[in-house]
């Protein structure tokens, strides 16, 4: 089928994919650069384009708190957040994963205060990342539309039944007009169905208790079902990945990689650097350099197996992370450590810690990544463009 | 409408015998008469807190209903999503029965914690009738002073000590900040006045809107009193006028039961001393040191008393 392309930004493709879905319900709290996705939606909810009972909170907690009883209740619910607001969500992020509750929502990553900043990097995320919740990255526009539409068959799922965040840099993608193939709307109500909720609260026929104490007895087996159910999406990622090719073309994969495998030298990054690195590596290439660039796009569950793969038998793997831990290593570089340990021989890693409250990272900072790799002038920890 | 307790004993069982609860909690009795008084169904939100775990040890619960908990300071907004569900169902004809929903917090959940997502969904105007049990500190946690604690009162965090005693400033009058929202219907109730309560949750449930209804609830842990007593101290609470049992309709006041009674000139409106000798967590006040708290606590009730009958245009 003909797919007419159109420009927008990524959070009004959000919108414009929520629109398509008609969720139940949506609950919102206004936090830049997350803000445009709720004013437009409103938009189609003001003007009848939607049926979603649509709710402006006081508070990103009520919010997600909303989200979490609508959705127990029976009812398809999304929202969006970013920074800080995320951070207020935090005690109910837990608590969505916990009470199994398939809610979507779209973070526009952003710093966290102090100082308060409202640029990219990806704190927010990565203050979340325990949390329980399914999480995936967007390169560009495109993707984050389609992880909108993609994250509800991988939470619905009945194997799964967990909360997916999805995430989009700030500004970098969320406010930048780029072009986009939506889907037809048909199309996106065929690919995820009728909400088809477990145990809902509103089926007063037959009630159900949601939210009970656990003690000590069986907390860990809760807890651990979480565990099963998150590693459980990794396969469900990977098939709803497939059924989105079929209608789209569009193909993900749980680990995107770029020019990797007879490349000698790798680096790892999220988001919207992935596209901009890319650029790089192919600069690179021309000068006769073997490097290649990866995402893993499903960052909760992480591919861990594919990650070890990837970079056995490799010279060198610099690890970028939009985000600085304070006192240990940043998350990814973690992420990518751990992973290869299964390995007999782990390659070089070195962890570069980049674009901190939107600092630009331009396609030469990326490339001397690569230099410093070749030349073996990297460290194990560096930090790319702070002003010393 | 008439109300017998002959007809009240034939409803339902929609919160069973077999929880948790202290032997003397009043929000039991207060949540079982909340349940009483709707034939539709219901669907009920609790903040955490000791009705939360003590109805729901997991693998039991004691609701024969609907129930979710999800977080302490945020049951407004819970509530608000079963609603939200509700509305979004109803209106693609996914759900065909009418409904109710009630959320319960605590004095903690309702007058700290919590305070920001009520006063958020009471403006949205949900409709769900909120249920705040007001045993005057967090029990739940071990007796720690909260907003709603009376003055003078030793709790855990304000313990009476020789130079401070127990609890100080007066607590937040929390049923006229949420009558302030200009909501349909809010109203005060005593766990032992039945009919006051039937009365006023069946008010609450029929209005298009939020409703607001705060309990007293005594606590034989926190209170340092006997489980028997906790009817006679709701009734205590009343008569001192420490908690007097009122309603705002559509803005319009009207005082209820014995306090209704006591503003006639019907029934003796006793001295706050009555109050505070009939509890262990006042008995420091009986030293004639903190003889000043006594007369402030008695000129406070008085004030907010003089105030709620100018409101009821007595």
């Amino acid at each position: 089928m003909e797919h007419k392309d159109i420009a927008i930004n990524g959070d009004y493709a959000i919108a414009l994919a929520w629109k398509q879905v008609d969720p139940d319900v949506c609950s919102a709290y206004p936090i830049t650069p997350q803000t445009i996705i709720v004013e437009r939606f409103s938009e189609y909810v003001a003007d009848g384009e939607v049926n979603t009972e649509f709710v402006c909170t006081e508070s990103e907690h009520s919010a997600l708190s909303l989200c979490i009883a609508s959705a127990s209740a029976g009812a398809r619910s999304v929202t969006a957040t970013a920074a800080v607001g995320l951070g207020h969500m935090w005690e109910m992020l837990g608590t969505t994963a916990g009470l199994r509750m398939p809610v979507t929502m779209a973070v526009t990553n952003r710093a966290l205060s102090a100082p308060i900043n409202i640029h990219c990097d990806h704190g927010d995320a990565m203050a979340s990342r325990d949390s329980g919740w399914v999480m995936l990255f967007s390169e560009n526009v495109q993707e984050a539309y389609d992880n909108a539409i993609i994250s509800m068959r991988i939470a619905e799922h009945k194997d799964v039944q967990l909360p997916v965040m999805f995430c989009l840099d700030g500004f970098i993608l969320t406010h930048a007009i780029e072009r986009m193939t939506p889907m037809e709307t048909k199309d996106v109500k065929a690919f995820v169905g009728e909400y088809d909720p477990v145990y809902p609260l509103l089926d007063w026929k037959n009630p159900v208790t949601h939210g009970a104490m656990d003690l000590s007895d069986v907390y860990y087996e809760h807890r651990y079902q979480i565990l099963e159910a998150i590693q459980a999406a990794a396969k469900v990622a990977e098939d709803v990945f497939k059924d989105f090719a079929k209608i789209t073309g569009r193909k993900y994969n749980s680990l995107e990689k770029y020019k990797c495998d007879d490349a000698d030298y790798i680096a790892v990054c999220l988001g919207s650097t992935f596209g901009t690195i890319k650029v790089a590596v192919d600069q690179l290439r021309a000068e006769g350099k073997k490097v290649g660039a990866m995402m893993p796009r499903l960052y909760r569950p992480l591919p861990i197996d594919d990650i070890a793969k990837a970079v056995e038998g490799k010279k060198g793997i610099a690890v970028l992370d939009r985000f600085m831990t304070f006192g240990s290593y940043s998350p990814l570089y973690e992420d990518v450590v751990t992973s290869a340990t299964s390995l007999k021989e782990m390659p070089k890693m070195y962890s570069y810690i980049y674009g901190l409250g939107g600092r630009d990272v331009k396609v030469s900072d990326l490339e001397s990544v690569y230099n410093d790799m070749i030349g073996n002038k990297s460290k194990k920890v560096n930090h790319l463009g702070v002003k010393l | 409408m008439t109300i017998s307790l002959k007809e009240l004993a034939k409803t339902p069982t929609k919160m069973t015998a077999g929880h948790r609860l202290c032997g003397g909690c009043a929000e039991g009795t207060v949540v079982r008469q909340a349940l009483m008084a709707t034939d539709k169904p219901v669907v009920v939100s609790t903040a955490t807190g000791c009705f939360e775990v003590s109805t729901t040890i997991y693998p039991y619960t004691a609701w024969n209903v609907p129930w979710i908990h999800t977080a302490f300071g945020n049951v407004a907004a819970t509530a608000a999503g079963t609603e939200a569900a509700y509305n979004a169902l109803r209106r693609r004809g996914k759900i065909k029965d009418e409904m109710n929903f009630l959320a319960i917090g605590g004095d903690g959940g309702t007058y700290d914690i919590g305070f920001q997502a009520l006063s958020g969904a009471l403006e949205r105007g949900h409709r769900f009738v909120y249920l705040c049990m007001n045993n005057e500190a967090y029990m739940n946690t071990g007796i720690q002073r909260s907003a709603s604690t009376g003055i003078g009162a030793a709790t855990s965090t304000t313990p009476a000590g020789d130079i401070i005693p127990g609890k100080q400033g007066y607590p937040k009058d929390m049923t006229q900040i949420v009558a302030s929202h200009h909501i349909p219907y809010v109203a005060q109730v005593s766990p032992h006045n039945w009919k006051d309560i039937i009365t006023k949750f069946k008010k609450a449930y029929d209005v298009d809107g939020p409703s607001f209804i705060n309990a007293i609830c005594p606590c034989p842990r926190g209170w340092r009193t006997e489980a028997e007593d906790s009817m006679i101290l709701g009734q205590l609470a009343v008569e001192t006028c420490v908690w007097p049992l009122y309603e705002v309709v559509d803005g319009n006041y009207e005082l209820t039961g014995e306090s209704l009674r006591i503003a006639e000139g019907k029934l003796e409106k006793k001295p706050i001393m009555d109050w505070f000798k009939s509890q262990g967590r006042f008995r420091h006040l009986m030293d004639d040191k903190w003889a000043k708290v006594i007369k402030g606590a008695q000129a406070d009730v008085d004030k907010k008393w003089e105030r709620l009958k100018k409101l009821a245009k007595l």
